[in-house]
């Protein structure tokens, strides 16, 4: 029976072929319209390690100016000094613990007619690569006693690799970064993150890092450090004064397994505060905070109000588009009344052309859907082209949207058509009849 | 108009169908006038000057490896043979670019002290070429002199004692009277004094979606410095070229360093703005399309209601109404439908500005687009209706006459 309705419903669209492609197009529009936004906002704001994301922990400590609060008092500094950074990876406290910080630095190429390599990296302690899951496709991440010893190690990206060493299994060898001799101990397989969650303080959509060193080589000047810096006390001249400055600059993730963890931390780090304070450093009121990954992000408005906007937007159009598909619809089905009329004096019930005229609803949302993932696509492709690197990767469309696509094309299509079916079904068989 | 009645009368029969089609009419308009405010919105801040030449500049980046690197000697060797260069004007060294998006910021406040409110300020440091190789306007005061420029250590926090600050910035510090900054004492970093000697008209900061991006100083300072710009104003129309001779001559006077991110301002704009391009052109997109949109619902119906009316028309004909008052049926009833939908549309527009307003930060919506819109509105509806309404006019009387 099933397939019938389908049958006689392509039947109907073919016969009002002008009238259908009208409403097929304008489904597929509002559809195409909206997955792409909803794409966007969708891989914005996707959770970047769902398996783990409640266990890595931003952490965050109030160091900041007595007169002048940081974000006016509403959260904790965004980064964190280098005296705390290092005093909260000396204590330990945590299952895993990760400082880092923006480095960069030139490669020097073995064959010196070669150019030169300008590279962005990071600075970060063994633990990253664990804590955030990082993939490998040669070697393995440095040891602890690397970032003790500031040895002069280095883990590649898949990228650099290909350009350096053509892609060949390069741990072992030296090459001359910044003018010292570097071994390289991994490289990583494709790692881009996004947004790139561990350190969004420079763009959560920024390219991937081109390597990764000890971070404890920032402060032997080893690596030259990047980024974002604030400060609000003043400072003598000269590096040493800076690393025992007031100035935030680096990140600091923890790894913490279950609840009991993360009150045990943060009863450590309110004690830390606390004793800072005896030092004159602290002013302000204990304000330390522990957020996961997805709080984070929410905090942090990594979806831009752009793509929220025009997501708000896309969403009234597909109800413009849906309230023509109820215009057309009704106007079609209203057309016909004479053979509604005569189905139903044949003992056709109610119900039975209710389900048919729903079906052909349907199937025009189908179709739409169809469409719309097309011009989604085409859409996307767009939005790629238009924002540049800032949208690279982020416009792509995966299964469950997909999916997502044709359940909205197909439920708000059929929720357009109840009404006008229900319309049509109402005729009374007599009259149509009589006029015939 | 007696129709005017007859039509509401015979549109209340069908009622779903016409509220329909004004709902449309008024979710086009809420969209579509917002929309074109947010565009406006974003062309008036991609139109503010930046206030550089900006047609004949370009900057590079200039990154050092080398170990042992003469630093203040390269940089004046390499100014030097730069302003000496055929087609370059003038050159400097700057730490930031306006529109760059990365830069240095500080506070300048009218008094020292920890506590004093203070103004936030991009800050660039330049020689006493700046002026001139930015194209920026010195419209008070005077510009640095040879014996002002200081070298600065990639770790100092000293400052030097003279500035000069732009006609927003003086504006900010002395609400009163922005001529009256020139000489005035004004302190960074808390409590170092610095002697504002000069006022330019304009130089926008790097981040233009900053508060204060109109808001900036230059201060005569040199960075000594592995990775610095070089900003250069060529004569003009030799832009281009003088871009690849600089990039040549650069690399390979000296083989200890790498010239990178050799770019012009113009495009520097561009990059600084592709987002606001963007969606700018997205919201075009909407807008368009969404007219298309109701427009076409519009037609649809409109075809289906005179079809299921032909032998109505025809009967009307018969009895001597002309082509015209057919046409004319039709017209006025989209008129009335319209009427209903603006009315709904403009009090949406205004509900979806004021959410926008308060989720967004953007600024209300003038009465003007709201009018503009609406006129613009009942145009399309006439046009999107003309062509059936013609169709219609075109029923030939004898149809009155046939059965079904």
């Amino acid at each position: 029976m099933f397939s019938y309705y389908i049958k006689i419903a392509l039947i109907s669209i073919k016969r009002n072929w002008g009238l259908s492609s009208l409403m097929i197009l304008a489904i597929a529009l509002g559809i195409g319209a909206t997955m792409t936004t909803v794409t966007v906002n969708y891989l914005m704001s996707a959770d970047p390690i769902p398996h783990k994301s409640d266990q890595l922990y931003y952490v965050r400590l109030d160091s900041w100016d007595p007169n002048n609060p940081y974000n006016e008092g509403i959260s904790p500094p965004a980064q964190m000094t280098y005296i705390d950074a290092t005093n909260l990876l000396k204590a330990k406290k945590a299952y895993r613990q990760n400082l880092s910080s923006q480095a960069f630095g030139v490669i020097e190429p073995p064959n010196p007619d070669d150019l030169p390599l300008f590279v962005f990296g990071r600075a970060n302690s063994s633990d990253f690569f664990a804590m955030f899951d990082v993939p490998f496709l040669f070697g393995s991440p440095w040891d602890e006693n690397s970032d003790l010893s500031k040895e002069q190690v280095i883990v590649l990206s898949k990228q650099t690799n290909d350009r350096l060493f053509g892609g060949e299994n390069s741990v072992g060898k030296t090459l001359r970064f910044e003018s010292k001799v570097f071994k390289v101990v991994g490289v990583l397989d494709h790692y881009d993150p996004k947004p790139r969650y561990f350190d969004i303080s420079t763009g959560a959509f920024d390219d991937p890092a081109d390597f990764y060193v000890p971070f404890s080589l920032i402060a032997e000047q080893a690596v030259r450090r990047s980024g974002n810096t604030n400060c609000w006390k003043t400072f003598g001249d000269g590096f040493e004064a800076f690393l025992a400055s007031e100035c935030i600059w680096i990140a600091f993730w923890v790894e913490l397994q279950n609840q009991d963890q993360v009150e045990a931390y943060q009863t450590f780090l309110d004690a830390y505060a606390n004793e800072q304070k005896n030092f004159g450093r602290f002013p302000r009121p204990i304000d330390n905070r522990l957020t996961n990954v997805t709080d984070y992000m929410e905090e942090r408005e990594v979806v831009a109000d752009d793509a929220r906007m025009m997501m708000a937007m896309s969403f009234m159009f597909l109800v413009v588009c849906l309230l023509n598909t109820v215009g057309l619809l009704l106007a079609k089905f209203i057309g016909k009344a004479p053979e509604i009329g005569l189905r139903q004096a044949l003992g056709a019930s109610r119900s039975t052309l209710f389900l048919q005229y729903i079906i052909e609803s349907g199937c025009i949302g189908l179709a739409g859907g169809l469409l719309g993932l097309l011009f989604a696509y085409l859409g996307l492709q767009s939005v790629e082209t238009l924002y540049g690197s800032y949208m690279q990767g982020l416009a792509t469309l995966d299964f469950n949207m997909v999916v997502f696509a044709m359940v909205l094309a197909l439920v708000s299509t059929v929720i357009a058509g109840i009404y006008p079916t229900w319309r049509a079904c109402r005729i009374q068989p007599a009259r149509q009849l009589k006029c015939q | 108009m007696l129709e005017i009645g007859l039509i509401f009368r015979a549109l209340m029969r069908n009622k779903i169908g016409a509220l329909l089609i004004a709902l449309q009419i008024a979710l086009t308009l809420a969209i579509m006038v917002n929309a074109i405010f947010m565009i406006q919105d974003r062309n008036v801040q991609m139109s503010r000057p930046s206030g550089l030449d900006e047609s004949n500049t370009f900057y590079l980046t200039n990154t050092v490896f080398g170990e042992n690197y003469n630093l203040q000697a390269a940089l004046q060797t390499d100014l030097q043979k730069l302003r000496n260069m055929d087609g370059i004007d003038n050159a400097i060294q700057i730490n930031a670019v306006p529109l760059s998006d990365g830069g240095w910021s500080m506070g300048l406040a009218r008094e020292p002290g920890e506590d004093k409110n203070s103004v936030g300020t991009a800050i660039y440091m330049v020689d006493e070429h700046g002026i001139d190789t930015l194209g920026v306007n010195l419209i008070a005061g005077q510009n640095f002199t040879q014996q002002d420029i200081a070298w600065r250590g990639a770790q100092d926090t000293k400052w030097p004692p003279k500035a000069i600050v732009t006609k927003a910035l003086a504006t900010s510090l002395f609400p009163d009277d922005w001529q009256s900054a020139v000489g005035k004492t004004v302190f960074i970093s808390k409590d170092q004094p610095m002697q504002i000697i000069g006022i330019v008209e304009q130089l926008q900061a790097p981040w233009n979606g900053w508060s204060g991006v109109e808001r900036s100083t230059l201060v005569p300072s040199q960075l000594e410095s592995k990775s610095a710009k070089y900003f250069i104003r060529t004569e003009a129309g030799r832009r281009d070229e003088m871009m690849a001779a600089v990039e040549k001559f650069l690399s390979e006077s000296d083989k200890q360093r790498i010239i990178r991110q050799v770019m012009t301002v113009e495009d520097t704009r561009k990059q600084s703005y592709q987002q606001h391009i963007a969606t700018n052109k997205i919201l075009t997109t909407v807008i368009i399309t969404l007219t298309m949109i109701t427009a076409f619902g519009i037609v649809g119906l409109a075809i289906f209601s005179i079809n299921r009316r032909t032998k109505q028309i025809g009967t009307r004909r018969a009895l001597g109404a002309t082509q015209w008052q057919i046409m004319r049926y039709f017209m006025v009833e989209n008129f009335m439908i319209s009427a209903v939908g603006v009315t709904i549309g403009a009090i949406g527009a205004i509900a979806l500005n004021y959410w926008l307003v308060n989720t967004f930060q953007i600024d209300p919506i003038s009465i003007d687009l709201i009018i503009y819109g609406v006129i613009a509105l009942f145009i399309v509806g006439q046009l999107a209706v003309f062509y059936p309404a013609k169709r219609a006019s075109l029923i030939s009387p004898a149809t009155a006459t046939r059965t079904t």
